[in-house]
């Protein structure tokens, strides 16, 4: 089907969170406002107005009625997903690069940035059920790995915390004791700066893109490296679909480096890889800039991609999609 | 010392000490620097420890003079002045690098002296320079490097017979040309490894035959007959080869080596350097070392500064042309020539020595190139004095030197000379100004060197002002391809020298017009074509039929830059390599167009097919063979059908196999998670809500008021 052109952002898409049921869609950018549309149809339901800075990272608590945000503007915010109303404010010394729910939604997991001298941290805060109550306390703040962390997310049973982010090593920590229990291994791991990292549908492995042009899938509990998909771009966002057995990654020449000569050499495509056979099924062709950000609707019947173009491309996947034979 | 300690050995002493061994770590144990305790070391296939580096310090930058005159303390400092003044010339003499001892005794000078340079090569010219020197009449310089003292020392006084080593049989350097499948080799290097694989264009990719990280300093470069691959490093070029590894098989020594250049017959192996000159007036200085390739003698050496090697003419750009030796002759290595000012100079490698002592005196002379096969060089002299004397193409016979065809060639702008790889063509392309001079258009001269008295064809193209983009014969034919045209897409256009009803006239087989082109790749074999638009056209490519003169596919590999075909004329590759950064890598196609397999390699540098020697049949036999293919092929292609019934085969189980350990895991998995089912909804505050659980969708309508409005409606009562 004809992919959906959504143009509401003014600057590079940096990521992208389908709600639980797969209707709504969050998208975050450079620009300042976080943005939900409806995921059937791409039109704009609102903005959540008062970040100062980029935004890097959303994510949407299980009943969809809160939304949290992490920003550029050294803070984390809280949202009324259906008022847009801004409920809290967490204000830290540098920016905000990752964020996401834990499973019951009562704790979140921050990640920020090295700055004016201050290392990354990756920090675990309490999400109260009346945001009134709300305190800014971190149970958990763990420091050591060199860089920004790109992303943090919750392991299974929030027992652990999994990062990963320019030091190239993916790392599962203990979230209670702030421990490291398990590091990627040099040889086998990225080379270079892991760019995004994503959960299977049900939380059981998780997918890791890297600057050295290539995604990795893992085991959520031992750190065991299950595949690798190697491609020619480098890799800036990753997704496993829930309904098949793909993976889809995007990325491509840095932005800084895009020749004006032809499109084709930046290699923007969305690229689909079978996730078991590791072999390349297709790409999707589309943004004029590098794409940032990836995300499959849980249903697995579309996704959506955002470009560095500041588009986000909804794509609904058309019925020889689901009949392809590898 | 190095003997063989047993185990029980070592337990033995340790507990007779008191050592608990479990507790010794035996990483941390760190020889002395310099001891080895008798164990060798057992990689000494590292080239850069083999040879003695220069360091600045060493004496390989000190000269000894001897035969100065011996003078009393009055007149030291004015002989130290005077050897001062003659060695600095030559380079910088460092601080306090001029020593002239003296006799305690007699307080006279001993008639020697030592001076340190900055650098080995200024050294070296000095010896080189100054030995023989006449200071007067009864002092003459003998120059010596202090290094090579040592050497002479070492001299012994006896003659003793040199020791006859026993034969042993060597490596059958032609192994790959035996090969089972009949695969063809090639070359790669990509980041820091270079690689030889074999083409497997049954399987779909390349079988590895041979890696090797650092094994090149700067390229790698098959021999024309593809027995060796030769390497280059600092310290000399190297020839490697062998029956099924690649072993090393000679060293050439040659310091800063930049450019290595194999005769056709890879009898012998040109090496190339150029040093920065100590004195930034002075010119590059140049050394050539021409190796045996086999004993790895230097069969004879040039130096001088790079004027004297640039490329000829009267005066001309400086700058050296690589090769400098052209080879000519053919397979047989007999003769190598070089070009210099109003001069050609030929060598023979019997004596290596130039051919009646002399070189060929050929005033203005700009170009020149060898016949691929026959001993006959052609040789391109532009017009000189404003017109009045014409430009000359001639057909040079070696080793006679006399001269077979001369074509003079009026209002030229440029020359280029062509040669088919039989030797049986020429074709020269002549730039000519137009009447007004202010731009030109281009012309073949055709030279049939095989007939009687080299008749000359002239052969304009349709229209004449066309710019010709690109020029190819077709190897072992009689046909060439011209790209010719101005703007995007230029035309392309074949030409015959003997068709069936024109035997003696070239005719034109047929145009394309418009083509995405600026190369031209034929077959080795003949027949075949690729025109290929490389850099600005994106890597467009046309394999084209050239008898039946149709096109058979069209691809494309984006921003390709380089085209190879293998020596057999049945596969192609083409490359990206790392004058992008993106898309490195390599395709293989088929001689007629379909894609077999890529290849992405970042940072890749080098494609090279490895080459063939020529085929030991006739030319009948080989017609035989071609009428019969169909006999033969029948062979072939049973196998190949095997072979890719047995690859889907593979691909089937080796599927199969994947998709069962993957569903192993999530098997797995599954048992796990559901082991967490209970704490997941503890998590959740009782709600049973994980993924698997079952919600209904209800359609549910709402009403909506978007507005009310009121409206007075005129009623006419007064209606009958």
């Amino acid at each position: 089907m004809r992919p959906i052109l959504m143009k509401g952002h003014e600057r590079p898409l940096t990521f992208l969170k389908y709600n639980r049921e797969g209707d709504l869609l969050f998208s975050c950018a450079k620009d300042h406002t976080p943005t939900v549309w409806f995921a059937d149809n791409g039109e704009r339901l609102g903005t959540y107005r008062g970040h100062n800075g980029a935004v890097w990272c959303c994510d949407v608590s299980h009943d969809s009625g809160l939304l949290i945000t992490g920003s550029a503007d050294q803070s984390v915010k809280l949202w009324n997903v259906q008022t847009g109303a801004q409920l809290y404010t967490f204000n830290f010394g540098s920016p905000a690069r990752a964020v996401d729910f834990s499973v019951g939604d009562k704790l979140a997991v921050i990640t920020t940035d090295p700055f004016m001298g201050l290392p990354s941290t990756i920090q675990v805060k309490q999400i109260a059920r009346d945001p009134s109550e709300q305190t800014s306390e971190s149970v958990l703040t763990i420091k050591g790995p060199q860089g920004r962390i790109n992303r943090a997310v919750w392991g299974p049973l929030n027992k652990t915390i999994i990062s990963a982010g320019e030091d190239a090593v993916v790392r599962i920590w203990d979230s209670e004791t702030g421990q490291l229990l398990k590091e990627s291994d040099k040889e086998t791991g990225h080379q270079k700066t892991v760019t995004s990292l994503s959960k299977s549908a049900d939380g059981s492995h998780f997918l890791t893109g890297s600057l050295d042009k290539s995604a990795k899938l893992w085991d959520i509990r031992t750190l065991t490296l299950i595949k690798t998909y190697v491609t020619e771009r480098p890799v800036n966002a990753c997704a496993i679909s829930p309904l098949l057995d793909h993976v889809v990654m995007g990325g491509g020449q840095e932005a800084s480096h895009v020749t004006t000569t032809d499109r084709r050499a930046g290699k923007f495509e969305a690229k689909f890889f079978h996730k078991i056979l590791q072999e390349e099924i297709g790409g999707v062709k589309g943004h004029f800039g590098p794409i940032n950000a990836l995300a499959f609707n849980p249903d697995g019947r579309s996704f959506s991609s955002g470009g560095e173009d500041g588009y986000v491309r909804l794509h609904h996947f058309d019925p020889e999609y689901f009949n392809i034979k590898m | 010392m190095a003997e063989v300690v047993s185990m029980a050995d070592i337990e033995a002493t340790a507990q007779r000490h008191g050592i608990d061994l479990s507790s010794v770590d035996l990483d941390s144990i760190r020889l002395p620097p310099g001891e080895d305790f008798g164990i060798k070391s057992d990689d000494d296939e590292d080239p850069h420890q083999e040879d003695p580096l220069e360091f600045e310090a060493g004496f390989g930058n000190t000269i000894v003079v001897d035969n100065l005159p011996v003078v009393p303390p009055e007149k030291f400092e004015k002989l130290e002045g005077v050897v001062r003044k003659i060695y600095s010339q030559i380079g910088v003499i460092r601080e306090g690098g001029l020593w002239m001892p003296m006799n305690p005794e007699t307080q006279k000078t001993l008639g020697y002296c030592f001076i340190e340079y900055n650098t080995p090569q200024e050294a070296e010219l000095a010896r080189e320079k100054t030995n023989g020197y006449k200071l007067d009449k009864s002092h003459i310089f003998v120059v010596n490097l202090l290094d090579d003292f040592e050497k002479y020392m070492k001299v012994p006084e006896e003659w003793t017979p040199a020791e006859i080593n026993p034969y042993t049989p060597g490596e059958n350097l032609q192994q790959w040309l035996t090969d089972e499948k009949a695969r063809d080799q090639f070359a790669i290097r990509a980041a820091t490894f270079t690689e030889v694989f074999w083409n497997d264009s049954r399987q779909l990719m390349p079988d590895l035959v041979y890696r090797r990280q650092y094994w090149t300093e700067s390229f790698v470069q098959w021999s024309p007959l593809g027995t060796y691959l030769a390497t280059v490093h600092r310290q000399g070029a190297a020839v490697w080869g062998g029956a099924t590894t690649f072993n090393r098989l000679m060293r050439f020594a040659h310091p800063q080596v930049k450019l290595i250049d194999f005769s056709p017959g890879e009898k012998y192996l040109v090496t190339y350097s150029s040093h920065e000159p100590s004195n930034p007036r002075d010119t590059h200085r140049v050394v050539l070392n021409i190796f045996d390739v086999r004993t790895g003698k230097v069969m004879r050496d040039f130096k001088g500064n790079a004027d004297e090697f640039a490329a000829g003419g009267s005066g001309g750009v400086s700058g050296v042309s690589w090769p400098i030796f052209r080879w000519g002759g053919g397979k047989e290595d007999k003769y190598f020539a070089r070009i210099g000012k109003n001069i050609i100079s030929v060598y023979e490698t019997e004596t290596f020595t130039l051919i009646d002592k002399k070189s060929l005196k050929v005033e203005n002379v700009m170009d020149f190139t060898w016949s691929p096969t026959d001993p006959i060089i052609a040789l391109y002299v532009p017009e000189l004095g404003g017109g009045n004397q014409p430009a000359r193409v001639s057909l040079v016979q070696i080793p006679g030197k006399e001269e077979l065809r001369q074509k003079n060639l009026f209002s030229v702008s440029d020359c280029k000379v062509y040669w088919q790889s039989n030797g049986e063509y020429l074709a020269v392309k002549v730039d000519r100004y137009t009447k007004t001079k202010k731009s030109t258009y281009t012309g073949f001269e055709l030279f049939r060197i095989k007939e009687r008295d080299i008749p000359i064809e002239v052969l304009e193209l349709e229209n004449k002002n066309d710019k010709i983009v690109a020029f190819a014969w077709e190897p072992k034919g009689h046909r060439f391809a011209v790209i010719h045209g101005d703007g995007p897409r230029p035309d392309i256009s074949f030409y015959s020298m003997r068709t069936a009803h024109n035997t003696g006239r070239v005719s034109k087989l047929t145009t394309l017009k418009a083509k995405q082109a600026n190369a031209l790749y034929w077959s080795p074999a003949g027949h075949f074509i690729v025109l290929a638009g490389l850099k600005g056209f994106n890597g467009q490519l046309e394999f084209y039929n050239v008898d039946e003169l149709e096109t058979m596919a069209t691809g494309e590999h984006f921003m390709a830059t380089d085209i190879e075909w293998d020596p057999t004329g049945r596969y192609v590759a083409t490359s990206v390599t790392s004058v992008h950064e993106m898309e490195n890598g390599f395709h293989i196609w088929s001689f007629n167009g379909k894609l077999l397999y890529r290849i992405p390699k970042d940072h890749f540098y080098q494609f090279l097919w490895r080459p063939r020697p020529p085929s030991f049949l006739s030319a009948e036999k080989e017609e035989e063979i071609a009428k019969n293919l169909k006999k033969y092929s029948k062979k072939y292609e049973a196998e190949d059908q095997d072979m890719s019934l047995q690859l889907s085969e593979q691909d089937r189980k080796k599927r199969k196999m994947l998709q069962e350990e993957w569903e192993a895991w999530v098997g797995k998995w599954k048992q796990l998670h559901e082991e967490d089912r209970e704490l997941r909804v503890q998590l959740r505050e009782g709600e049973a809500s994980d993924e698997e659980e079952e919600y209904e969708a209800k359609e549910v309508e709402v009403e909506e008021v978007l507005e009310v409005q009121e409206e007075v409606v005129a009623f006419d009562l007064d209606e009958d």
